[in-house]
């Protein structure tokens, strides 16, 4: 009576606690409200499933508890209720998996007015590349980063002369502009995650990943690193700020362009090459 | 074999539906040996008996009381875990020894406790016994396996005393951050694990061999494979599963201790670790997830498949009837192993893959989902009009049901794929592989414990202690990951020291954290008095009968209860039947042994088996 009573309270518990606690997700910030949705389906599939299955059992242990007198039902099998039961399940999992497939073709399919930003990620922080005036990234080389030129970008390739670099924790980005996220590390794996965005992708040493989304509201959310990155993996915090329009040209104005930097960098090596040799 | 076998099953049917006719010798044929009686080492000194034991009974209890030593220390380092989740203020641990311990504990529990446990614990001890054999086939590779593991256990924990500490690369020890400068022992304690996997595996391998052919090759006379205990399919399809997911553990093992020691590249790119550039050049760190994954996902079956058999004997005998559906039993296992196999990228949707792999292996995954949820309509069907008796393996068997419906269903969530975008790498996932492959196989083994002590030791454990035991373990442990899924919803990352004050991490989520880690404490404390109840029952406990729960299956059936060396006496058992012959109607009692010829109980409706 007891274990039948707990079974049917850990049910119903369960059911009150997901409809009553507070503990839910953040608003969606970007067009993977539909990551949202496939979620919500698969919650009201799995969750009659799980009511069904433990309101069976706890109704058997409370009916069939043992009795010296009575005894159990022979029935080794039941080719019918079993092929029944299989073929329920496998349409109830099609049913998970089809719409599943559909937002996944999606996620990988980048939109090709997407605006390209690199994600650039090391242990422990964050730094962003924009595509500048000509819209395309320059290409990079891990071999090339130094001092003077903390990105790595290959010097000799002209795309990423105009390359907007923001060495800061901090990326604005447009709203209603699709973006895709290149995602790259120097180091070790690292994964580029924004609750509110959804969306998800390690970064990993030697190649560029990337995922792509459209910011659909206007915010100040806090970037995490979602792949254990090493002792500072939980203080590798950065920011992703949504605008309008006018105030992300603005930010995007005080960025500097690769050529800039690297003159500014050599200037630097040079007066203090000056000093030393004073 | 088996087409003369089946023409004398015949036979016997015909005889069986006329019950009429008197016994006859023809009824209870059996076919012959086809092999000649084992030779047994027998031992002569104390060490030879106790210590270096050729005996696969005492090597089993020997695996299971060195697996549960390792897996208290993997029980406590989880406390401290807690701690410092709840109270992050108190500056408990370091960053650094937070992530040893997540580590340790990962690969303790998974490695270490549950694997060793199932197979080398319960496979040794129920294997022979079960199949009505005198012994494992090889039972001096069978001692090297026990020693080979203790050899690995100790090379383990002598990672927490070397410089650096033992790893905090997480269990799934990614490089390249398992072994570059940013993460605790990346040049010393990494070293130690990945030689502690390969000895575990090396040794496994020994035993893993004796598990299969002993099933294979010494199974009583009419032990049909389609007889055999369900416990038994389980532990031997987890066998086989291990030893084709292994091999891949073990190249890892020994290339990732290749870039590190001989400054290799197999999974070292050109990369700069803390500001120096590293000589490594051209490796692929995605090469390794496959090669752990394609070991990883078949791992959590060569978990899961023991507990599933052993939980549908659990509830078949409980509840005094037939499990239901065996030979969908059978296949579903067989199937679930096969299939485990074309699965291991689900681990990996986010892992900067192809994200086009993304479609199958979502697709297989839920495709595993269909014989999975078979083995859970058999269980509940076998309760159905059953006999429940409401002792200790039944509540743990109910536990286990309650738990790994849970987590069976989660896993529907993070098995399609753009459901597990924005669930990876939370607290989501930890619940999940908790719930499915912690709680639920660790309720199974208590309930097995129970079950199986009168076989060991000759007592019955104490049925009170058991009971609170039961319900602080079960009820706890659910109320500790039942919670943590939501904490996966709002976002909180695994693998994080702490979570400071995130804008959208409202204060309640770091509340429940505080409540989780009370829940832990109790869960754990809990387990003390099932430790005592484990070693005080074995000169306190009631002594048992014979056959405490009336059970089938053969293990009950030897001359001696414990049995002796060689369990069976001067003569092999003989199997006239399947082990879940419950209830039948015109049956004296309500259980017929494996052992009974068919002779003995004329009149009994029995089906064949």
């Amino acid at each position: 009576m007891i274990v039948a009573l707990s079974i049917f309270l850990i049910t119903v518990g369960s059911i009150a606690f997901h409809f009553w606690s507070p503990w839910w997700w953040t608003e969606v910030a970007s067009n993977w409200g539909n990551m949202d949705d496939t979620i919500l389906l698969t919650f009201w599939i799995t969750g009659a499933v799980f009511v069904a299955i433990l309101f069976f059992v706890s109704y058997c242990v409370w009916k069939y508890s043992y009795r010296k007198d009575r005894r159990a039902e022979y029935k080794p099998e039941d080719k019918k209720l079993e092929s029944r039961l299989t073929w329920a399940t496998a349409i109830g999992v099609a049913a998970l998996l089809a719409p599943g497939l559909v937002v996944w073709n999606q996620y990988v399919t980048v939109p090709e007015n997407a605006y390209k930003v690199e994600v650039f990620a090391y242990q422990w922080g964050w730094k962003y590349r924009l595509p500048g005036e000509d819209n395309i990234l320059g290409k990079t080389d891990i071999k090339y980063i130094n001092d003077e030129n903390p990105f790595g970008l290959i010097l000799e390739d002209p795309n990423g002369k105009d390359d907007l670099l923001v060495d800061a924790q901090e990326l604005h980005v447009l709203k209603d502009r699709p973006v895709k996220f290149e995602l790259r590390t120097i180091d070790v794996l690292h994964n580029f995650y924004v609750p509110q965005f959804r969306g998800k992708m390690d970064m990993v040493p030697g190649i560029v990943t990337y995922y792509w989304l459209t910011p659909t509201r206007v915010g100040d959310f806090e970037v995490l690193c979602a792949e254990y990155c090493g002792t500072g993996h939980y203080a590798m915090r950065g920011r992703v700020v949504v605008d309008e329009e006018k105030e992300y040209k603005k930010w995007e104005a005080k960025q500097i362009t690769f050529e800039k930097m690297l003159a500014k960098n050599r200037k630097n090596d040079n007066l203090q090459l000056v000093k030393k040799d004073k | 074999m088996s087409d003369e076998y089946e023409h004398k099953l015949e036979a016997k049917s015909d005889y069986a539906g006329d019950a009429s006719s008197v016994s006859t010798p023809d009824i209870d044929a059996v076919p012959d040996a086809e092999l000649p009686d084992q030779e047994l080492y027998h031992s002569h000194s104390w060490w030879t008996t106790y210590v270096f034991s050729q005996d696969a009974k005492y090597i089993g209890i020997q695996y299971a009381l060195t697996a549960i030593g390792t897996g208290l220390l993997g029980l406590v380092l989880s406390w401290l875990m807690r701690i410092q989740l709840a109270w992050p203020g108190l500056g408990w641990l370091e960053p650094s020894s937070y992530y040893q311990f997540v580590t340790m504990h990962g690969m303790i529990m998974v490695v270490y406790l549950l694997t060793a446990l199932f197979l080398g614990g319960f496979g040794n001890l129920l294997i022979p016994l079960m199949c009505g054999a005198r012994d494992m086939a090889f039972p001096y590779v069978n001692m090297l396996s026990y020693w080979a593991f203790v050899v690995a256990v100790v090379v383990l924990l002598a990672s927490f005393f070397v410089p650096g500490g033992p790893t905090g690369a997480g269990w799934t020890l990614y490089p390249p951050q398992a072994i570059t400068a940013g993460t605790p022992g990346y040049n010393g304690g990494i070293i130690l694990m990945l030689i502690s996997l390969i000895l575990f595996v090396a040794g496994f391998t020994m035993g893993g061999l004796n598990y299969i052919i002993t099933v294979l090759q010494l199974r009583a006379r009419g032990m049909t494979l389609m007889r055999m205990p369900l416990t038994i399919w389980g532990i031997f399809t987890a066998t086989v599963l291990a030893m084709f997911a292994f091999p891949a553990l073990l190249v890892g093992c020994l290339m990732m201790t290749l870039d590190s020691l001989l400054g290799t590249s197999f999974f070292m790119p050109a990369m700069v670790s803390l500001g120096e550039t590293l000589t490594h050049e051209g490796g692929s760190p995605i090469l390794f997830q496959h090669l752990f994954w394609f070991f990883g996902h078949p791992e959590v079956y060569i978990v899961a498949l023991p507990a599933f058999g052993i939980v549908s004997d659990l509830l078949s005998v409980h509840s005094r009837k037939t499990i239901f559906g065996y030979r969908m039993m059978v296949w579903a296992i067989v199937g679930i192993g096969a299939l485990s196999f074309f699965v291991w990228a689900h681990h990996m949707y986010v892992s900067g893959m192809n994200p086009w792999f993304g479609f199958f292996f979502a697709t297989t995954t839920l495709i595993i989902a269909v014989p999975t949820a078979i083995k859970v309509y058999n269980w509940i069907l076998t309760l159905w009009r059953g006999n429940i008796v409401l002792s200790l393996p039944m509540l743990f068997s109910l536990g286990f049901i309650v738990t790994f419906l849970n987590g069976g269903l989660t896993g529907l969530f993070l098995g399609n794929v753009t459901v597990d975008v924005p669930l990876s790498d939370t607290y989501f996932v930890v619940a999940h592989f908790h719930m499915v492959m912690g709680i639920a196989p660790i309720l199974v083994v208590f309930g097995a414990i129970y079950h199986w002590y009168p076989l060991v030791t000759g007592r019955m454990m104490n049925e009170t202690l058991g009971k609170v035991h039961f319900w602080i373990t079960f009820i706890g442990s659910y109320a500790i990951y039942f919670p943590m899924h939501y904490q996966g919803f709002v976002g909180v990352p695994r693998r994080y020291y702490e979570i400071y004050d995130s804008p959208y991490v409202d204060v309640s989520t770091l509340l429940l954290n505080k409540f989780i880690t009370i829940a832990v404490l109790i869960v754990g404390a809990a387990q003390l008095l099932f430790l005592y109840n484990l070693f005080a029952s074995a000169r306190l406990g009631k002594k048992a009968e014979k056959n405490p729960w009336k059970a089938n299956s053969l293990e009950w059936q030897t001359p001696q209860m414990p049995p002796e060396h060689g369990n069976w006496g001067k003569e092999l058992p003989k199997v006239y039947r399947w082990p879940y012959d419950f209830s039948v109607p015109g049956a004296k009692e309500d259980y017929i042994p494996q052992t009974q010829p068919p002779s003995e109980i004329i009149g009994a409706k029995v089906e064949k088996t």
